[in-house]
């Protein structure tokens, strides 16, 4: 079937089977090899991508349900020049990865988490709560969650 | 001023961070088929027959192959002294000894062809009779090689001395098992192979060892070493168990040449749970002596080892915790026997620390039960037993040469960072309170082994014409920022900026020698390798500066912040790096390039002391971490930024294992953890953030001063967490709760105390 | 991690999807936001021959304020649920849990129809139901029909939805003020329950309602300690009858001794909050 989505801003096309997940029309059909499986049973939030703007497991998503939809993957969000986004940056200024294979979902959690918090001040234990859905095997999470904190008070993300 | 010891941020990260890294799984193989596994669905059977009639004519199948097709050897275990008849078959070949163990390949156009045909092979069994506890494994009642005639495949028997406590005042014994875990590195098992143009072999590895998959491969294949090219793109984490190479990756290399065309292996994780190879799986009785007032005089472990269904690195983990049995601590005598069995489960591997971390939790295990049966502060009786800063290099009871070490200072800092009489207070106020919130500390003082292996290691700096370095090295990292801090190192000898500086790793043509990241290793031997190289091209250099500036060597000086070679005194005449490298081009023909293979001057020993707080809920048994202070001390520290890094993640994975981690199998060897929902990796949710520090008491046996600190925080937090649930409950009577410390274990430790308690009350008054 | 082939509907109404579930009979699957599902089929565990995606019927989604009670529609996800003003000043109780089931990406897609359709024990959302004595909303090829929430669950994995009806809303009575307490222990924060408890003040005759989370293989209210309570007993003594007359099971995170243990400690807590 074919099914078409709004892939980091450019409309794509690709001619899938139905059982056809998100993450594999984003990696195999579309050719975007950022965003990575590390379960099979929608734990790990290796392959969380924002759907319509907010986080979801693209695991534990069709191919077919995203028809017509925006999907950002971690390749959507630097800035055209290279620039990377404050969420980015702060991963590498706190040493927030080092395998890196949780990364590109790790930090699609945390975008969404930014886009979600309105008004409210994240604390520690916010972050911490709300990257439930996302494992790392090699950080400990200590400089995750500093570099979640510090892209939170990032100027260009306070609306 | 030295770049070394700064907070440098990694050059790896803009990559990662913005397209993602390239993984094996990731790369773009043109015509690749895919390649997945029928694997064991019970945990001994003699195979009676494998029908993939249906499975060959399923769309998009190229092949279906069994051990018997493959007409290759089995993997003998890797070290000649585990038992060498219990080899292991490339794919199951007439039994099956585990739950996942693979039986027949299959190759296929795409991996949903090949995972749909997959499932029309139809494996017939006649099940055998199964061992899944090592202690009953040791009966050699039930066998996994027939043949050879029991379950032992390798042991450490010195025997019991009858008076090994004589002039003890108090012993203590506590049985303690050291579960079973899974490694999980995020990025599962996978490979890639293909036929290059010249008929060589290309194989991509998610591995720790580029060099030790190539050698694997040539022996497995019958192949010559030059004949295969080994490549590790970025890797998603390893922790010991990618150090190995397993059947599938011999498997995936036979496709290819079978077939002539690439194959990608890329295993899910419900397989990777039962493929990759588990952790720890040690039985512990130990048994500790001492005067009433702390001094202790005489310790004794003995250790039954799970090996898995095929002796592995696993089998010989107790040789690592014999090494390190005694700890910190000065004890006059030590005794150490072990025996590794094999058992219808996972075959075990290394894993963060591997058979150390082991060691540590048994003796702070051991100084807990000792503590509180005396009566005294555990900071107290640790303090009291530590070596001495003056007697090192120390030799423990077990023959093993600890370099250098200050322990003191490091259990001082941990306790003051905790603000421990405060704790206590605390602790103590909860207590007479009564709720069902009780507060525990544990205490782990702990010394490991690290760069244990014999092996050195490989390291080039070659200069371009154009001044910028190359550096080549035997490392294989993933994750731990050998680009950056490679670098450091070259850039601080060279004067080179660090942009200008590449660093190459794991690709067996363009790095020719290596060993590769495990053990804790890469800094205190690749990193000092490279150190090594280069030092030396800075003196090529210098010979070569001498010469066109036509001075003497010994007057020739390197400007380091500009990067050019002057006489002394004359810097305005001076030589770069891009003239003296396409000098050494023109002259002698050969690129401005040192090459040195460091050989190991012996291990180095870290240590240091972690405190952990835990807050337990009595009533539902339910343990929530609350701070963790880790200082650690790991010699002198490149770039603290990364060093902390290690030390973080070591945390979680040990106070993963102590709160929630544990592979669990039934009596029948199904596994009952086999995924991700299943088997707790534990989150950002339940931890606290860290409160680490470093104290630096440099090596004598490396030009850096270096010791490893990849595993200390693994070895350091498991036994402080442990002891922190322990001491939770110690009012109540507990004495000792197993890993993982689950709300039933907690609760069921509280039951049994209660009824002691009650039956201690009863049989006074008896006496009475 | 790849699920068996199917054939896949996008559905554009309730009328074509009851079509399409009685053509295919058992074959066929309902697709809301998947988080049930999807997981199953990935495993190949559920292995359906056609999926009927409802996700995309205009309608679905929403919080109506029914004068006593509210309405959600069943495609409303657990994250709109956690966050609408509605649900949380009129059913805090609901907010509150569905603020807590899975992890963010999870509680984005998944769906309160999808969660109690799927009818799992270990799930929140039917212990709230039950407490609360919800109705839920079916319809069918032949029309719509109410189910009260005693009558939805009729065993593991099983309710009273047939394989040609879909679940389009759930209504539950407002709670206001009135008092509740949630309990559940889980394993890591986003798990499953090992024991969960609900407990809600009703309004009317101003009982005290009491359901349990992952305790036995179907959702079920905790009679004997809501009768006790009745009877005049303390929530301490009422808690202490929590598991009674009530199936347990025992797996590797709980025991039946241990889970029977954890139902009363948990109702205690549970009712503690309830009834402050």
């Amino acid at each position: 079937m074919e099914v078409t989505i709004t892939l980091n801003g450019t409309e794509c096309t690709h001619d899938v089977e139905p059982r056809t997940l998100l993450v594999y029309y984003i990696r195999e059909a579309a050719g975007l090899k950022g965003t990575n499986i590390g379960c099979d049973t929608t734990s790990c939030g290796a392959c969380t991508v924002l759907l319509d703007g907010r986080s979801v497991k693209s695991c534990t998503v069709l191919a077919a349900q995203a028809e017509g939809r925006t999907v950002t993957t971690i390749e959507g969000l630097a800035e055209a020049d290279g620039t990377m986004h404050p969420v980015q940056r702060a991963f590498q200024e706190h040493h927030g990865l080092q395998c890196g294979y949780c990364t590109p979902g790790m930090v699609m959690a945390i975008v969404s988490m930014l886009a979600e918090r309105g008004d409210h001040v994240l604390t520690e234990a916010d972050v911490r709560l709300g990257l439930e859905g996302n494992l790392c095997r090699c950080t400990g999470y200590h400089n995750i969650v500093e570099a979640a904190l510090a892209a939170a008070r990032a100027p260009e993300l306070r609306l | 001023m030295s770049i070394l010891g700064n907070r440098v941020l990694r050059r790896e990260d803009p990559k990662l961070l913005t397209t993602g890294g390239t993984y094996v799984g990731d790369l773009d193989l043109p015509s690749a088929l895919s390649l997945t596994f029928v694997r064991a669905t019970i945990a001994h059977g003699r195979i009676l027959g494998v029908d993939s009639k249906d499975a060959k004519r399923a769309p998009g199948v190229v092949g279906v192959f069994t051990c018997d097709d493959m007409g290759l050897a089995p993997m003998p275990p890797s070290m000649a002294f585990l038992n060498q008849a219990m080899a292991r078959p490339l794919l199951a070949s007439g039994v099956v000894r585990y739950v996942g163990e693979a039986v027949v390949a299959v190759v296929a156009e795409s991996a949903a062809a090949a995972t749909d045909a997959a499932e029309l092979v139809v494996i017939d069994y006649e099940p055998l009779a199964v061992v899944v506890d090592p202690l009953e494994a040791l009966k050699d009642e039930t066998l996994l090689f027939p043949e050879v005639g029991t379950n032992n495949c390798f042991e450490l028997q010195f025997g019991h001395d009858d008076r090994f406590f004589e002039g003890c005042d108090v012993v203590v014994r506590q049985r303690i098992i050291n579960q079973r875990v899974a490694p999980c590195p995020l990025e599962t098992r996978a490979a890639a192979a293909l036929l290059e143009g010249d008929g060589r072999l290309l194989f991509y590895s998610s591995t720790q060892s580029a060099h030790g998959v190539r050698d694997t491969l040539a022996s497995s294949l019958d192949l010559a070493k030059e004949s295969i090219h080994v490549i590790t793109p970025d890797v998603g984490g390893g922790f010991g168990a990618k150090a190995t190479v397993y059947p599938e990756d011999v498997v995936t290399a036979w496709c290819a040449r079978r077939l002539g065309r690439p194959i990608v292996w890329s295993e899910t994780r419900s397989e990777s749970m039962l493929g990759l190879g588990h952790g720890r799986a040690q039985v512990q009785d130990v048994e500790i002596g001492g005067t009433r007032d702390g001094r202790i005089l005489a310790y004794r472990i003995d250790v039954v080892q799970d090996a898995g269904a095929y002796p592995a690195i696993g089998a010989m983990l107790p040789f690592m915790t014999r090494t390190m049995a005694t700890g910190v601590y000065d004890i006059a005598r030590a005794e150490f026997n072990s025996t590794s069995v094999v058992t219808n489960t996972v075959p075990t591997v290394a894993y963060r620390g591997a058979g150390r971390p082991e060691a540590a939790a048994a003796i702070e295990r051991a100084m807990d039960c000792y503590a509180a049966e005396i009566a005294m502060d555990p900071g107290e009786l640790r303090r009291k037993n530590l070596i001495a800063a003056d007697v090192f290099p120390y030799t423990t009871p077990t023959g093993t040469e600890y370099d250098s070490g200050n322990y003191v200072p490091a259990l001082d800092l941990a306790l003051e960072m905790a603000g421990y009489p405060k704790l206590r207070a605390d602790q103590q106020a909860r207590r007479r309170a009564g709720g069902s919130r009780q507060l525990g500390i544990g205490l782990s003082s702990y010394v490991e082994i690290t760069n244990g292996v014999p092996e050195g290691e490989y390291g080039a700096v070659e200069i371009l014409p154009n001044g910028k370095a190359i550096v080549r090295t035997g490392t294989s990292p993933h994750g731990q920022g050998h680009h950056t801090s490679w670098a450091m190192l070259v850039a601080d000898q060279l004067g080179i900026a660090m942009e200008d500086i590449e660093v190459i790793h794991g690709d067996t043509d363009l790095v020719p020698r290596g060993v590769g990241t495990f053990g804790s290793r890469s800094l205190q031997i690749g990193g000092a390798a490279v150190n090594q190289a280069a030092i030396e091209v800075v003196d090529k250099a210098r010979a070569l500066a001498a010469d066109l500036l036509e001075a003497d060597v010994a007057d020739i000086v390197l400007d380091k912040p500009g990067a050019t070679f002057h006489v002394a005194g004359t810097p305005s005449i001076s030589r770069g790096w891009a003239e003296l490298a396409q000098a050494s081009l023109e002259r002698a023909g050969e690129p401005l390039m040192a090459e040195v293979d460091l050989p190991t001057a012996g291990a180095t020993f870290p240590f240091g002391t972690h405190v952990a707080v835990v807050e337990v809920d009595t009533e539902t048994g339910q343990v929530r971490l609350v701070s963790h202070v880790a200082v650690d001390d790991a010699g002198r520290i490149l770039n603290p930024l990364l060093a902390e890094g290690q030390v973080h993640g070591g945390i979680a994975q040990g106070a993963a294992q102590a709160l929630v981690e544990e592979f669990s199998y039934d009596a029948a060897g199904n596994p009952l953890t086999g995924n991700f929902a299943d088997y707790s990796i534990i989150s950002a949710a339940e931890l606290p953030s860290f409160d680490a520090a470093f104290t630096e008491t440099p090596t004598p046996r490396n030009a850096l001063g270096a010791k490893g600190i990849g595993e200390s925080g693994t070895i350091g937090s498991t036994p402080a967490v442990q002891n922190a649930v322990v001491d939770a409950l110690s009012h109540l009577g507990v004495r000792h709760v197993d890993m993982a410390t689950t709300p039933e274990r907690v609760w069921l430790a509280i039951q049994a105390a209660r009824a002691d308690a009650g039956n201690g009350t009863k049989s006074r008054k008896g006496a009475a | 991690m790849i699920p068996a082939s199917f054939d896949y509907v996008r559905a554009d109404s309730l009328d074509q999807a009851t079509g399409l579930l009685e053509r295919h009979g058992d074959g066929a699957k309902v697709l809301a936001g998947g988080h049930s599902l999807l997981p199953l089929m990935k495993l190949r565990l559920a292995v359906p021959e056609v999926l009927v995606d409802i996700g995309r019927i205009p309608g679905l989604s929403y919080v109506r304020d029914g004068g006593d009670h509210l309405a959600v529609g069943a495609l409303t996800t657990h994250d709109e649920i956690a966050r609408s003003p509605l649900v949380g000043s009129q059913l805090p109780l609901l907010a509150h849990v569905a603020g807590q089931i899975g992890d963010p990406q999870v509680r984005h897609r998944g769906t309160i129809g999808g969660s109690l359709a799927h009818g799992d024990p270990a799930s929140d959302l039917p212990a709230v139901v039950l407490a609360l004595r919800g109705t839920l909303v079916l319809r069918g090829p032949g029309g719509s029909r109410e189910v009260d929430s005693e009558a939805f669950h009729l065993g593991f994995l099983e309710t009273a939805v047939a394989p040609d009806e879909i679940l389009t809303e759930i209504r539950l009575p407002k709670m206001g003020e009135l008092g509740w307490g949630f309990e559940k222990l889980t394993k890591r924060a986003q798990d499953w329950a090992i024991v969960g408890a609900v407990a809600a003040r009703l309004d009317g005759d101003g009982s005290t309602a009491i359901a349990l989370i992952n305790v036995g293989p179907v959702p079920a209210r905790a009679l004997a300690a809501e009768a006790a309570l009745e009877a005049g007993s303390s929530p301490a003594e009422a808690a202490a009858r929590a598991d009674d007359g009530i199936e347990v099971s025992g797996d590797l995170n709980a025991s039946e001794a241990f889970r029977r243990h954890l139902t009363r400690v948990l109702v205690g807590r549970a009712l503690e909050k309830a009834l402050v």
